[in-house]
């Protein structure tokens, strides 16, 4: 028995999933409409609009790609942390076998690289922000920057929550290690499952505002 | 290490796609045929982070039935408010120009 929430380390017999696996991706289902519904007030408001600007002209295509960038090497840095705790894998004892300070180590390297780049992502992110707010223009100036603003804030909400469990996960949560790794292993991967799908949403939010 | 190897490969996929995306986006295509290339190329980078960052490939089915039924009902959504404005589409004044009557004046 592991705490008061039920098979967070071994599989449901049923499902065959853990709770918490099962649980990330129903949650996730439900922000796929959440986006969704952003992305189909999109496709009204445009094609139903005589005067949509030229999008490149108003927010900066070269900063949103170096952002894209950043994003997806956040992602790998997030599975590698994941996988360098090596849980995934049947124990193999051999002369290249880590020990579990080692992997908890490699783990804390790539969580931190993780964190480090989400950060530049808001950081690039306040940036975009400061340049149009500079310039007089806000959600409120056209149906455009509207959705630009709504959009990407609401993303970049959701990449603050990632960091905020990820700080976690690399600070306080790391006592879990010693006491149940697999535990443990299970949430770094879910965290890692909501902060890939934070960088699926950009991914499509990338080409509809810049480059479309 | 075979697993971070392929993470790896993954990632290389995505940074050509990525740089492939704006490529696409600076041909002056037709605005039907970028658009359409754009959101290809943006469905096959979403593809290999869900299926081998996240794991889907290979997950059970009582995960992937709820996910395609989500992806359903998202497309369907989508599809059916352009359906509904494809009557009326405004295709003159598409990609104006940021120019002075569309943005507030200093």
């Amino acid at each position: 028995m592991h705490g008061s929430i039920p098979y967070t380390a071994e599989v449901r017999p049923d499902t065959g999933l853990t709770n918490p696996k099962l649980g990330i991706w129903l949650f996730l289902a439900s922000e796929v409409m959440l986006f969704g519904a952003l992305f189909s007030a999109y496709a009204l408001l445009r094609s139903g609009d005589l005067a949509w600007p030229d999008q490149s002209t108003i927010v900066s295509v070269p900063l949103a790609t170096v952002n894209t960038l950043v994003l997806i090497s956040s992602s790998v840095t997030m599975v590698l942390a994941w996988a360098a705790l090596g849980s995934h894998r049947k124990a193999s004892p051999g002369p290249d076998a880590s020990t579990p300070t080692e992997r908890l180590g490699r783990y804390r390297l790539f969580m931190g690289l993780t964190l480090l780049l989400g950060c530049v992502f808001l950081g690039i992110k306040a940036l975009e922000y400061a340049d149009k707010f500079s310039h007089g223009l806000g959600p409120a100036t056209n149906n455009f920057l509207g959705l630009y603003f709504t959009m990407t804030g609401l993303h970049a909400l959701h990449v603050v929550g990632g960091l905020v469990v990820n700080l976690y996960l690399i600070g306080p949560g790391t006592r879990m290690w010693t006491s149940d790794p697999t535990r443990f292993a299970n949430r770094v991967e879910v965290a890692g499952i909501y902060w890939h799908f934070v960088d699926v949403v950009w991914i499509f939010l990338f080409p509809v505002m810049y480059l479309l | 290490m075979t697993d971070v190897r392929g993470y790896v490969a993954v990632f290389g996929g995505l940074m050509v796609l990525t740089l492939a995306t704006v490529t696409i986006a600076n041909l002056s295509l037709p605005t039907g045929v970028a658009v359409a290339l754009g959101l290809l190329v943006a469905s096959v980078k979403a593809a290999l982070v869900v299926m081998f960052f996240m794991h889907l490939k290979g997950e059970r089915p009582l995960v992937l039935w709820p996910l395609a039924l989500t992806a359903f009902l998202c497309l369907f959504l989508i599809i059916f408010v352009l359906w509904s404005e494809s009557d009326h589409v405004q295709t003159a004044g598409y990609r104006l120009p940021a120019t002075a009557e569309f943005l507030p004046t200093s």
